[in-house]
């Protein structure tokens, strides 16, 4: 599946803004705080230039300086007013933004925490990333800035109108024709620089992607020689981008002095109509300068207006993102009777939960992918009795995780059961389940912190002793001890600052600590040299004994051993047995095994010899 | 304001960047200063009409109205025209300034020896040509110019302003300063708040990517609820601190408008004074009035944008960082001899830093065409020795010398080195480009019979050929995820098209299973040819083949021989063989019997 960027929608709609309300709603009081002072600024910035018409109507026009204090003193106050609630309302939207985005990010995290492998295999983090991070930001930073300031600029020039008309109404009207002029004009750049906006984001993260890769692949780049071709193609996007970034700089340079032409026009309109009617004696002066006021005044908010509605439009798309995310429902799922009685993965009844054995049956089982129509298991059925090591061959590519992804329940199955200690596990809890199995992998996950934390992440209470025996029991002491600071030596993001090998050494201690009833080893030993996997191999041998395993492997020599071994070619099962079952039957196993031991019998003929 | 003058030094190191552009950001400067006088025009024309309306000498006749309307519109027509080219200029001035200056950041780090990179983070190299790139263009193009056209706005607004009332204009002038400074030293105080809630960010936005990338590890610990009070935490540290700068920023807009206000109120009520105490006319007030409200912006913004240039201090410095470091040394004379020759280690020695030596006298003579094996385990400096071959590490001039066919690596031609040696990585690299891509990475105008030959011959052209899109099938992110294996095979392929005389395989069929591993290596044999060849691996299987094998242990030759010899010897090699061997006979005999 690839995943394109959502196309944005066009028209503003309801029913997508009501999905905020819920993230909204905890916090009405501040939002009310919110709107109260908003309203309270509007209103200050409506009557501010009131003072200057009284004072040239009132004292420079009747040449007195009469109640110039009082004057003085409320001038002050309002100011004082204005202080306060421009403070309190900044402050109160400050803490909105991040209140609705951290209950946003937790809720989107929560959910995450939900979502079945299926969900991942096919999403990229990069993608989940930005829809947790920046479109939650976005959103609640439209919220609680762009919706007050829209707000604002409303209630302003609706005030200014009402007093405009009501200091001079046909003034009044003649100004207002202007307005729908500068809202279509605004309307109209406002999209076009958006989209032209948008368009210089993607550039600008092709470039951040052309940078990681440059550096990412410094070795590779080296090595190939390959330099001054990754230069051209860099060049070609960071000249794309020039072009980009002028053409929607053109745009603004154009619209910024169309609005203020529009503004003088206005300036225009008042000081020959507005001088006309003064020197008719029909306006009084500071009346005309109020309004001169006024008329620059209104640009900038509805300026503001259409600029913030074509912004919140465009905010629809992070909404409709978000929720897309929270809509996802998971695959996999407890039923409300499971959680009744063992709880949810957030809130578990660890002491409703009953012990685990370790006994696996997979019961007329048939399984296909979400996004396969193919089945790739049909009808199987298989009996794991606890303590029985499995283990699963086949080529690379062949489907030799679905088996274990079955089994752990990160996939269940779309036909049949499977049991469980004699009970099908959707009768149980993912949580239950999962906190019985350990797990390795093929390419093992380490979070950053020390090697103590994650070995420690197998069970959170283990002391540090504990935690060494673990790491001992699987030889990745040797790997920590030869480390700076030993066991508290950071391991980077990801584990990036140790070898593969040492992840698997360190990943194999975590899972050992847990103490799990199932195991599962994914090819764990793949980037070992041969003389610590035969250690590992050793201290595995004992740690699974009593313990029901699975362990995925290309290499046959490791699985002899095994009580089952289920040959898996093209996704299905096409063998099972014990080694020598197998072999008897000289079918695809035996081809397998034959393989891997015929180089040495080349070798010893002398063929590999001629290179 | 010192940390301005520091940044304003420092310019000087990146002002080469703006070679191409400097004339735009002057024509940039022209245009917004005539905008600035074209604007201060309108006062003069609202002062004169009030004068004429308030006047003695009667009132003014419609045409007189009519003629100030049309100055008005005029003289912002003109403004507008002026704020046009003013803005055109900057956009063309400053994008080409960042062209510039990403390409060379982006030409430098490619150029940048091996050892570098190790040594640094990509995340935080990423952060440096971007961020800071965007804040060092933010400075200049922006912060720069903003400065100077403010200084000369509030210096051309003052200069009216005294021409029409002198007393008054002091007390302007009182204020400026004040807000000024209270803005300056606000926005200084803030930033590190800034920081730290930054900080924070980043904290959290690591949490979450590091959950989505190990969601297999989370799951099967079943630690949903572990992870959540984590993220719970980086979440209420960053929202609090966010609510602690917004706290702080809502007294600053408060206050800033409060100074502001005060202002604004005090010259309208000492004008009214001097006004009725006829010091000045009512024209000249509402002039004044009105310059006075067009200073405010201005004032409180260069308090801002002058304790923001600090910020740009700290990027030049990082970004500077970057291109401070010494590119790949290159010499005029360096040779370009003939590579398919014998490859020669005299006693090497190599340690990273002034840690432990990691290769001890290396000391042995690799014959051309001939197979060469290297077993090592974890450690053991097998990745080093193909580092030093290929340059990749550059070895000290007393710690030995590697030469192919006599001549010292260290003379030979850094590109021409690279070009002849072709390197197969554990972990290869794939290109976000098509498969096909990939592959030809390495040639000007590759044929596809080619590539798929190349393909074959490493056996992955049956996976890609499945592919919908076959070899235009994008890898990454934004295409199909490749299996380890996978990768391994693509880049073997991308190797094989290079067509290179030295060929190294470093561990490189590790995530390939054992048929695909003998179908790879059986193919490979029919297509070196004449090529020398370095095996690296620690399967006995893929080095067996090799005509001298040496055995790597703490970074020294242990063992060293042909593959009969070494069995003999019963070190080492024998030891790993028996290993991997012996589970292998019993399977034989097992496969025997049956």
């Amino acid at each position: 599946m690839r995943i394109e960027e959502q196309e944005y929608t066009k028209n503003f709609d309801i029913r997508i803004w009501k999905r905020v309300l819920p993230f909204l709603k905890p916090f009405r009081t501040t939002a009310a705080v919110v709107l109260i002072f908003n309203l309270i600024c509007s209103l200050v910035d409506i009557i501010l230039p009131l003072f200057q018409r009284y004072a040239i109507d009132n004292f420079i026009q009747k040449n007195t300086l009469d109640g110039i204090w009082l004057f003085a003193a409320v001038y002050g106050v309002v100011i004082l007013i204005q202080f306060v609630s421009v403070m309190l309302f900044t402050r109160g939207s400050a803490s909105l933004e991040m209140y609705i985005g951290k209950t946003m990010k937790r809720a989107c995290f929560v959910h995450l925490q939900e979502l079945s492998f299926s969900y991942y295999n096919v999403t990229p983090v990069g993608y989940i990333l930005s829809r947790v991070m920046s479109d939650t930001d976005r959103i609640a930073g439209m919220v609680a800035w762009n919706i007050t300031d829209m707000l604002w600029a409303f209630f302003y020039v609706l005030g200014v109108f009402v007093a405009m008309l009501l200091l001079n109404w046909k003034l009044a009207l003649i100004i207002m024709l202007i307005v729908p002029a500068l809202a279509l004009l605004t309307w109209y750049f406002q999209n076009k620089i958006l989209h032209w906006n948008r368009k210089v984001r993607k550039i600008n993260s092709r470039i951040t992607s052309s940078y990681n890769e440059g550096i990412m692949g410094a070795q590779t780049s080296k090595t190939l020689v390959i330099e001054d071709k990754n230069l051209a193609e860099f060049q070609e996007i960071t000249g794309e981008m020039r072009t980009a970034a002028i053409h929607a700089a053109r745009l603004s340079a154009v619209y910024v002095p169309l609005i203020l032409i529009c503004g003088s026009l206005a300036t225009a309109i008042v000081l020959s109509r507005g001088g006309i009617l003064v020197r008719e004696q029909l306006l009084m002066i500071g009346t005309l300068s109020a309004f001169t006021s006024y008329a620059v005044g209104i640009f900038e908010p509805i300026q503001q207006l259409a600029r913030n509605l074509a912004e919140l439009i465009s905010v629809q798309a992070n909404i409709e993102r978000v929720m897309t995310l929270l809509d996802q429902e998971p695959m996999v799922k407890d039923s409300p009777e499971v959680i009744e009685k063992y709880g949810s993965t957030f809130a578990p009844k660890r002491e409703n939960w009953e012990p685990i054995r370790g006994d696996i049956e997979f019961e007329d089982v048939s399984f296909h992918y979400p996004d396969g129509k193919e089945e790739v298991l049909s009808h199987f059925n298989l009996k794991i009795p606890a303590g029985t090591t499995v283990a699963i061959v086949g080529e690379t590519g062949a489907g030799k995780s679905t088996l274990v992804n079955l089994a752990c329940r990160f996939f269940e199955p779309t036909g049949g059961r499977i049991l469980i200690d004699g009970v099908d596990y959707q009768e149980r809890s993912q949580l239950w389940l999962h906190s019985n199995i350990g797990y390795v992998l093929q390419n093992p996950h380490l979070f950053s912190g020390t090697i103590m934390e994650n070995i420690r992440y197998g069970r959170l209470d283990a002391t540090d002793e504990e935690v060494k025996r673990a790491a001992k029991a699987v030889s990745a002491d040797i790997a920590a001890e030869r480390l700076e600071n030993g066991y508290n030596t950071d391991v980077g993001e990801g584990g990036g600052r140790l070898s593969t090998g040492e992840k698997q050494l360190i990943s194999f201690a975590r899972a050992i600590i847990a103490d799990p009833r199932i195991f599962v080893l994914d090819e764990a030993t793949s980037s070992i040299d041969t003389q610590t996997e035969q250690l590992i191999q050793k201290a595995t041998e004992k740690l699974l004994k009593g313990r029901t395993s699975f362990i995925i492997a290309h290499r046959l020599s490791t699985i002899r051993h095994a009580d089952v071994i289920l040959v898996v070619k093209d996704g299905k099962i096409l063998e099972s047995g014990k080694h020598r079952e197998l072999l008897e039957k000289k079918g695809y196993y035996y081809h397998l095994c034959r393989q891997q031991f015929q180089e040495e019998t080349l070798e010893k003929e002398g063929i590999f010899s001629a290179v | 304001m010192n940390h301005t003058m520091g940044t304003l030094r420092k310019f000087r190191s990146i002002a080469r960047f703006l070679k191409g552009s400097a004339h735009f950001l002057v024509l940039a400067l022209a245009a917004g200063m005539l905008n600035t006088m074209f604007n201060a025009l309108t006062p003069q024309i609202i002062r004169h009409t009030v004068d004429a309306l308030t006047g003695e000498g009667g009132y003014p006749g419609t045409r007189f109205l009519l003629l100030a309307a049309a100055a008005v519109v005029v003289s912002a027509s003109l403004a507008g025209i002026f704020t046009y080219a003013s803005s055109i200029c900057i956009s063309k001035g400053s994008e080409g300034f960042l062209k510039t200056m990403r390409d060379q950041l982006y030409r430098h780090i490619q150029r940048l020896p091996y050892t570098w990179h190790v040594q640094h983070k990509t995340g935080d190299i990423i952060q440096r040509c971007t961020n800071d790139v965007e804040i060092i263009r933010n400075f200049i193009c922006t912060q720069l110019m903003e400065v100077i056209r403010i200084v000369f706005l509030i210096v051309l607004y003052l200069t009216i302003m005294f021409t029409m009332n002198l007393r008054l204009s002091l007390i302007v002038l009182l204020f400026i300063p004040l807000i000024m400074g209270y803005s300056a030293f606000f926005y200084s105080r803030i930033s590190r708040r800034f920081l730290l809630a930054d900080e924070a960010e980043g904290e959290l936005t690591a949490k979450v990517q590091e959950n989505l990338t190990g969601v297999r590890v989370v799951r099967a610990f079943g630690r949903e609820m572990y992870e959540i009070e984590r993220f719970d935490e980086k979440n209420n540290t960053f929202a609090n601190l966010w609510i602690k700068v917004g706290r702080l920023m809502s007294v600053y807009w408060g206050a800033g408008d409060f100074m502001t206000g005060i202002q604004i109120m005090t010259i309208l009520i000492i004008g009214t004074v001097f006004t009725v105490q006829g010091h000045m006319t009512l024209g000249e007030l509402v002039a004044f009035i009105s310059y006075n409200s067009s200073l405010a912006w201005p004032i409180r913004s260069l308090g801002r944008v002058l304790s923001n240039m600090s910020k740009a201090s700290v990027s030049i410095d990082r970004v500077s960082y970057i291109l401070d470091a010494e590119e790949e040394k290159g010499h005029p004379d360096d040779l370009k001899p003939p590579m398919n020759q014998e490859i020669c280690f005299h006693h090497v020695s190599f340690s990273y830093g002034s840690d432990e030596p990691v290769l001890k006298d290396l000391d042995f003579t690799i014959p051309p065409g001939s197979t060469f094996g290297v077993l090592g385990s974890t450690g053991s400096g097998k990745s080093t020795f193909v580092h030093l071959l290929d340059r990749l590490y550059e070895l000290p001039e007393d710690s030995g010398s590697i030469t192919i066919g006599g001549v010292d690596i260290r003379r030979i031609d850094l590109s021409h080195l690279r070009k002849n040696i072709g390197i197969v990585l554990q972990e290869p690299f794939l290109f976000s480009r098509s498969i096909g891509e990939n592959i030809s990475v390495t040639r000007e105008d590759p044929s596809f019979s080619d590539i798929r030959e190349a393909a074959r011959t490493a056996c992955v052209d049956d996976a890609v050929t499945q592919f919908d899109q076959g070899y235009d099938t994008m890898v990454g992110e934004r295409g199909v995820t490749l299996s380890g294996g996978q990768k391994q095979r693509v880049a073997i392929a991308r190797m094989l098209l290079q067509k290179a005389p030295i060929m190294i395989f470093d561990d490189s069929l590790s995530a390939v299973d054992a048929e695909t591993d003998a179908k790879i290596r059986a193919e490979l044999k029919s297509h070196m040819g004449s090529s020398t060849v370095i095996l690296i691996s620690h399967r006995i299987t893929t080095l067996m083949q090799a005509d001298f094998i040496i055995v790597l242990e703490d970074g020294h030759i242990q063992e060293s021989g042909t593959h009969e010899q070494l069995l003999a010897q019963g070190g080492i090699y024998r030891r790993i063989y028996d290993i991997q061997m012996n589970t292998d006979d019993d399977l034989l005999m097992e496969g025997g019997k049956a």
